[in-house]
């Protein structure tokens, strides 16, 4: 194609990109650099239902009129980015001085919220993707080996896990693994242990919540491996099976080489949004063993009558840089396989 | 002649149901914005009693009321005319000037209100509560006399009855509050500290004061306390400590006096259970007289960015929701603060909790950003991986670095 022919197909998606995507993230920047105005706070008395108080409120005019000449709020550079609910710079340096050992500064930095919701971000990200993708393969290759008349309702329910709104799965889930809900309940006389209870410890919420998060987007990438198996080409598979291949190896050597631009792509995909996991904390009530960044998000703008722009300004880029780190080495890779094959 | 007054008789009751229609106002436009349960419910439909002859009245009922109601209230005109609010959700609308003093209007119209009413702040009225609400003890007589321990006044004695209830075998975990990270445990947190009397800040400045050994005294109480809890009490809010509640599962709980009705009726559980329930004052702890808890209102307030024709409208819509027949008609709903309610055994837990000198809860500009930093800190000490103190520390670093983002702080 003529570059002059694509620029005018793609313009409109560009447009709309830079108009909804770009411009905002540019305006969330700018936002992430600044905090509030200073607040002029006046002692002033109260009175309510029960009885008359001297508190604390701010002076409402002072503040306008700071507001009023500098509508962003005071600039405060990478302030926020480097302060005790972000990256914590002074804190992780304090910690690594007064660290008795390794475990001990481990411990330290991952009593701060960022690292903290970090390490489940990136633990959750590189535990689900890889059981995502395995998983699919096998229920697509199990569906493929279907007699036909069994593959279409096979097919639909294997998809019910993702047509279920993530929150109300979650919330379904949460109800079920209750210690009166029929798993949680059963998992009790399994092991024969009255106090296991999988909302309690911090090991078992994470697993259930990787569980979740397996159950939830395998169905997806069984989608995509079902419909890449449909143009597994015959011939190739025929040639396999005459020279005696059996079918463990006929999978190695032929399915699964073909299908690798496949596992690119919802690698892309599931890396992307398993770094943003946010509805199963939610649906879990989970976060007292389990933050991650869009959580903190969520808790900056929503969490308390008053919002935090500026820091959930500041999460929202630093988690922007965590996607294209993460997708960078396979970026990298298509990249130069797309060159190789080019040349 | 029985024609014609069979004819009058219809048009004088045509004219006074339209001039009831409209609660005696010639227009005006009035719009609510309020939480979502009965009691509010009952309000909102006293309001729209008023529609007709030139009112319009709507409302947008949502659990998701507190995050609307700056960006609603902030355009011009504003979007509600009226946003029902709390203690703690009118401090947004106060920092930020987006409603009206209402000292005109009272004065006008308010004949019927009463004193403890109007919210006044810095001499002018800026709201009208006209419900109550407060967390408080909540027993069971028949378990408390199975076990042989007398009804608790103190936390102390709850901790002793719950070893007793377990000791004697009859349940494993006896007690519960409202412990799920983030809110519920800020709330929790901040109801046990006011039982020690001290203030949570320094005075006249937004430092926060809780990095002492109240706090740590506090949250030893919380811990102790949580040990009669189910292990998930992590994720326990109001909804399921009710359920456990109706369930027969627990003997004591510290739970919202708002959710005594429900508690008490004939729905979600069985004789054996609301019979032998009883609500009962928040207790007092550690010597204190203070009772744990903080008491919360319910109250309206109108938009300042709206024609004075709206605001009159609307405070006189509202005064027809918050009138005594509403009472009289829901008079379990909830705990009201108006004239000719009788208050019923579902309000026997906050009468009490009022009448014992509870502190409401702080209206401070500051306390949003201590309550969120106590509900995301504290959870790491009670499970047990963390001091006292370190968590404390974790507290007040959150609540500082937010403070400082907010402007509070320098």
């Amino acid at each position: 194609m003529k570059h002059r022919s694509f620029f005018w197909f793609i313009l409109p998606s560009l447009a709309a990109m830079l108009l909804f995507i770009a411009l905002p993230i540019v305006s969330v920047f700018v936002q992430s650099l600044f905090v509030e105005h200073e607040q002029v706070l006046v002692v002033t008395e109260n009175c309510g239902p029960f009885g008359c108080k001297q508190v604390t409120s701010v002076d409402v005019e002072a503040t306008q009129a700071m507001v009023e000449k500098a509508p962003l709020g005071r600039f405060n550079g990478f302030g926020t980015y480097i302060n005790r609910n972000h990256l914590a710079f002074a804190e992780v340096a304090a910690a690594w001085s007064s660290a008795q050992g390794l475990g001990d500064f481990a411990g330290k930095v991952m009593n701060l919220p960022f690292y903290k919701a970090l390490l489940f971000t990136l633990a959750y990200t590189f535990i689900v993707t890889p059981l995502v993708i395995l998983l699919g393969l096998a229920i697509a290759l199990g569906v493929n080996a279907l007699p036909k008349m069994l593959k279409g309702p096979t097919i639909f329910f294997s998809l019910l896990p993702m047509i279920v709104t993530p929150l109300i799965g979650s919330l379904i889930l949460f109800w079920m693994i209750d210690a009166q809900g029929i798993i949680g309940a059963s998992l009790q006389i399994l092991f024969d242990d009255p106090d296991l209870s999988l909302k309690a410890s911090p090991t078992l919420t994470w697993i259930t919540l990787f569980v979740y998060g397996v159950w939830h987007s395998a169905p997806f990438s069984f989608i995509v491996f079902y419909a890449g198996l449909q143009t597994v080409p015959e011939d190739t598979m025929e040639a396999a099976m005459i020279d005696g291949a059996t079918r463990w190896q006929r999978l190695r050597y032929v399915v699964v080489p073909y299908m690798t631009p496949l596992v690119t792509f919802i690698m892309l995909m599931q890396l992307m949004d398993n770094f943003r996991v946010f509805e199963p904390i939610v649906g879990f009530s989970a976060s007292a063993n389990a933050t991650s960044l869009s959580w903190i998000i969520y808790n900056d703008l929503r969490g308390q009558d008053t919002q935090l722009f500026g820091s959930a300004a500041t999460t929202s880029m630093l988690t922007i840089v965590g996607v294209c780190i993460l997708l960078t080495p396979v970026l990298l890779r298509t990249w130069r396989e797309f060159n190789r094959k080019a040349v | 002649m029985c024609l014609k007054k069979v004819a009058l008789a219809g048009a004088m009751a045509l004219l006074s149901t339209s001039a009831y229609a409209g609660c005696g106002l010639s227009g005006g436009s009035v719009r609510i914005l309020s939480n979502d349960f009965p009691a509010l419910q009952a309000v909102a439909a006293g309001a729209e009693a008023c529609a007709g002859g030139g009112v319009e009245v709507s409302k947008n009922q949502t659990t998701e009321h507190r995050d609307l109601q700056v960006a609603a209230l902030t355009a011009n005109p504003a979007e509600y005319t009226t946003a029902v609010v709390a203690n703690s959700s009118i401090v947004p609308l106060l920092n930020e000037d987006l409603i009206r003093p209402l000292d005109d209007l009272v004065a006008k119209h308010g004949g019927d209100l009463q004193k403890h009413q109007l919210i006044t702040i810095d001499g002018k009225i800026m709201a009208i509560a006209f419900m109550a609400n407060a967390q408080h003890l909540f027993y069971r007589s028949d378990i408390l006399e199975q076990a042989g321990v007398a009804a608790p006044t103190t936390y102390e004695d709850v901790l002793a009855a719950a070893e007793a209830i377990r000791a004697a075998g009859i349940m494993k975990h006896p007690f519960a509050l409202n412990t799920k990270t983030g809110w519920n445990l800020g709330e929790e947190f901040i109801n046990m500290y006011m039982g020690t009397g001290a203030p949570m800040f320094k005075a006249g400045t937004a430092e926060v004061a809780i990095n002492n050994e109240h706090g740590v005294a506090t949250l030893n109480m919380l811990k102790d306390l949580v040990a009669y809890s189910n292990p998930d009490f992590l994720t326990f809010d109001s909804n399921a400590t009710q359920a456990l509640w109706e369930a027969g599962e627990l003997a004591m709980a510290t739970m919202w006096g708002s959710r005594g009705g429900a508690i008490l009726d004939d729905e979600g559980s069985s004789e054996a259970v609301t019979s032998t329930t009883v609500l009962s004052g928040a207790p007092t702890w550690g010597g204190g007289s203070t009772p744990a808890s903080t008491l919360w209102w319910d109250g309206f307030t109108i938009a300042k960015n709206i024609s004075d024709e709206d605001a009159e409208a609307t405070f006189v819509a509202m005064l027809n929701g918050i009138s005594t027949e509403m009472v009289q008609a829901n008079n379990d709903a909830a705990v009201w603060l108006i004239k000719g309610y009788a208050p019923g055994a579902a309000a026997q837990g906050v009468s009490a909790t009022a009448s014992s000198g509870t502190e409401p809860y702080p209206m401070l500009p500051f306390m949003g950003p201590l309550h969120t930093a106590l509900g995301n800190e504290l959870s790491d000490f009670l499970q047990g991986k963390e001091s006292a103190e370190q968590a404390l520390a974790d507290v007040e670093a959150a609540y500082t670095t937010s403070a400082k983002e907010k402007g509070f702080l320098n």
